[in-house]
């Protein structure tokens, strides 16, 4: 029972995270590989804020909630939007680049010491008992109901309003989609917007489950291969590869060898990678295949 | 006459010549001979930066071999390193393996993994061959703790300096020369495959994969044959590390390290050897060069503790700035300096609408 609720929140911290690979990549072929140093971010952000607001938790973490994604649309802005029309591998690099900057910066500006958000903000995290005494985390619980939220409000988003339909357009053919008046720059932003909004969404929720220092990076990349194997643009893909990873991840780590943790979704992401490179669920014409 | 309009060259045998202008090989003496007489008169410090640099451009020339000239990407060189280094230090602690054993088992081993990490580029391209080299690079650097914790050296895998016929390589300067020799090599070597028949078939691969099989160009051949040697070479250059640092570790092999190489070859500039020795040499004296500017600085004691962070931060913005405004990198910059002096006093502009 404890076993499938740590499945259960593992998939749930893959999938808050992935789901911002796929935005990013679905929009503009892009792929983030700073999308771990984006939590971090997010992260330290809730830390500052919550330092200068103690008094009210809810406004701190709304406030860093939204500097997120301000974070997002300026890295967009700054840097990505000159990227926009150069090789894809350019882009990759640059966003490799960028992570690297905004890990030794945020050492720079909030010290390498292990951080616990939970202690400014003045909130506690008890454990609460489920059935068959399997236990949970508070913050856990309220990780999977955001993951939930997050999602729902996705997939609402990118299928029913204007701006999720147009980021969907732009991302099928970016040429046509411009030539019906869509504002290329104006999505992509917001894309990047979103996509670090998550992200940080997710750092934050990690960092106020178990402290915050650098490492966080590692579960970032970790939820990379959950994106790719469910197929970099799909939305649902994601969920079902965050679950699989986590699934393969959890039951390794428990019968196998504990080391183990930091290896498993690259090793799954590598026979998905040799199977079906395409994802579960990703459009298969669009991949670069030989 | 290299710069001159036209091509000259005739015979086979000029053809095969590396240096043909008076000048080229009056300052190709000057530099040989600068080398080989730094270490008499330089500090130890200068003889350690020299002798990082020699090891890590063989990397660097390797990676270059494979990502600048046949197009592949790799994410994972920090993981070919990681292998070498650790067959040279579980062959010295297992079997007291001399050097003359643990060198060219890296090499096997090295070519081994270089096929296995060229296996996914038959099939993927891009994007999707870069994420597969990351994931085998924390594959095989997994492989490498696992052997630590296992055999109880948790902190890591001490050597003895390596000793052939009874002579020990111990002195920072001895070295020098050995690792001087190793880079001119494999500098040589690389240049030499690129002029072969091999080096010919890689760039035709990079330019278009159709076309050059239409070429006659056997396309996945060529690709594992990239990813065999370029990783045979890192693997040994591993193993030359290990023995240099007299020390193997997994810390040492992060994946900061394989974005290092990459920065090299992008700062550098990609698809050209002398990129490649540019880039090394940049990118291992940045945090030499950021120390010095920060004890230079008026600055409080405590930001030597997070000297660290400071080379982390001035790294990615150094290749963030290369990628946005110098995409060829210091060869770009080395080839405009170059044509300014030969064209003067005629400018060279650019043509209109190339960048």
């Amino acid at each position: 029972m404890q076993l499938a609720v740590n499945i259960v929140v593992l998939a749930a911290i893959y999938a808050l995270i992935s789901c911002g690979y796929v935005l990013i990549y679905r929009v503009s072929r892009v792929l983030n590989l700073a999308h771990g140093e984006l939590m971090l971010v997010g992260a330290y952000l809730l830390y500052s804020t919550a330092s200068l607001l103690g008094g009210s938790p809810v406004t701190a973490v709304a406030m860093a909630a939204v500097l997120g994604l301000l974070v997002g649309v300026l890295v967009y802005v700054l840097l990505m939007r000159r990227m926009t029309g150069e090789m894809v591998l350019a882009a990759v690099l640059c966003t490799i680049a960028l992570g690297v900057m905004l890990r030794g910066a945020t050492v720079l500006i909030w010290s390498a010491q292990v951080r616990h958000p939970m202690e400014a903000l003045g909130w506690s995290n008890p454990s609460l008992v489920l059935i068959g005494d399997a236990r949970i985390s508070l913050i856990s619980a309220i990780l999977i109901g955001a993951t939930a939220v997050v999602y729902a409000a996705l997939f609402g988003f990118l299928g029913f309003t204007r701006w999720g339909i147009r980021m969907r357009a732009a991302g099928q053919n970016p040429l046509l989609a411009s030539q019906r008046g869509i504002q290329l720059h104006g999505v992509y932003a917001l894309a990047w917007g979103l996509s670090t909004f998550t992200a940080g969404l997710a750092g934050m929720l990690i960092s106020l489950d178990s402290g915050l220092d650098g490492t966080m990076t590692m579960i970032g990349l970790k939820a990379f291969p959950a994106a790719l194997v469910g197929g970099l643009d799909s939305l649902a893909g994601a969920l079902i590869g965050s679950a699989i990873i986590a699934i393969a991840e959890v039951l390794l780590i428990q019968f196998v060898n504990p080391l183990l943790s930091d290896v498993v979704p690259f090793f799954v992401l590598l026979v998905v990678l040799v199977i079906r490179p395409w994802g579960l669920f990703g459009s298969k014409e669009e991949l670069d295949r030989v | 006459m290299a710069n001159a309009s036209g091509y000259f060259r005739t015979s086979l045998g000029e053809d095969l010549v590396l240096l043909d202008t008076r000048t080229q090989k009056y300052s190709c003496a000057i530099f040989c001979a600068l080398l080989l007489f730094a270490p008499f008169v330089a500090k130890p410090l200068f003889i350690d930066i020299a002798n990082q640099v020699f090891l890590t451009a063989i990397g660097a020339l390797a990676l270059m071999l494979v990502t600048g000239f046949a197009g592949q990407i790799s994410l994972g060189h920090a993981g070919l390193l990681a292998a070498g280094a650790f067959t040279a230090g579980i062959l010295f602690k297992e079997f007291a393996a001399p050097i003359w054993v643990t060198l060219p088992a890296s090499a096997c081993i090295g070519a081994v993994l270089g096929l296995i990490f060229g296996l996914p580029s038959l099939r993927l391209r891009g994007l999707y061959l870069a994420v597969s080299t990351l994931g085998l690079h924390f594959i095989v650097v997994y492989v490498g703790g696992e052997y630590e914790t296992r055999r109880g050296f948790s902190t890591g895998i001490a050597l003895d300096p390596p000793s052939i016929g009874g002579w020990s390589l111990s002195d920072g300067r001895a070295w020098y020369f050995v690792l001087l020799a190793f880079a001119a090599g494999a500098t040589l070597f690389s240049i030499n495959l690129l002029r072969s028949k091999t080096g010919r078939a890689w760039r035709a691969l990079r330019s278009n994969e159709t076309v050059a099989e239409a070429l006659g160009v056997h396309v996945a051949g060529h690709k594992l044959l990239a990813f065999v040697i370029s990783s045979t070479m890192t693997s040994m250059a591993g193993c030359l590390f290990a023995y240099y640092r007299s020390f193997v570790s997994v810390e040492a092999f992060s994946l900061f390290l394989s974005i290092q190489y990459v920065a090299m070859v992008i700062i550098g500039g990609l698809g050209s050897i002398l990129g490649a020795l540019l880039g090394t040499v940049f990118v291992v004296l940045l945090p030499y060069i950021v120390e010095w500017v920060t004890a230079i600085l008026p600055l409080t004691a405590s930001i030597s503790g997070l000297i660290f962070a400071i080379n982390h931060t001035v790294f990615g913005v150094v290749m963030v700035l290369f990628l946005l405004f110098e995409p060829r990198g210091l060869v770009g910059i080395w080839q405009r300096l170059q044509n300014y002096f030969l064209l003067w006093p005629f400018r060279q502009t650019p043509l209109p609408g190339s960048r």
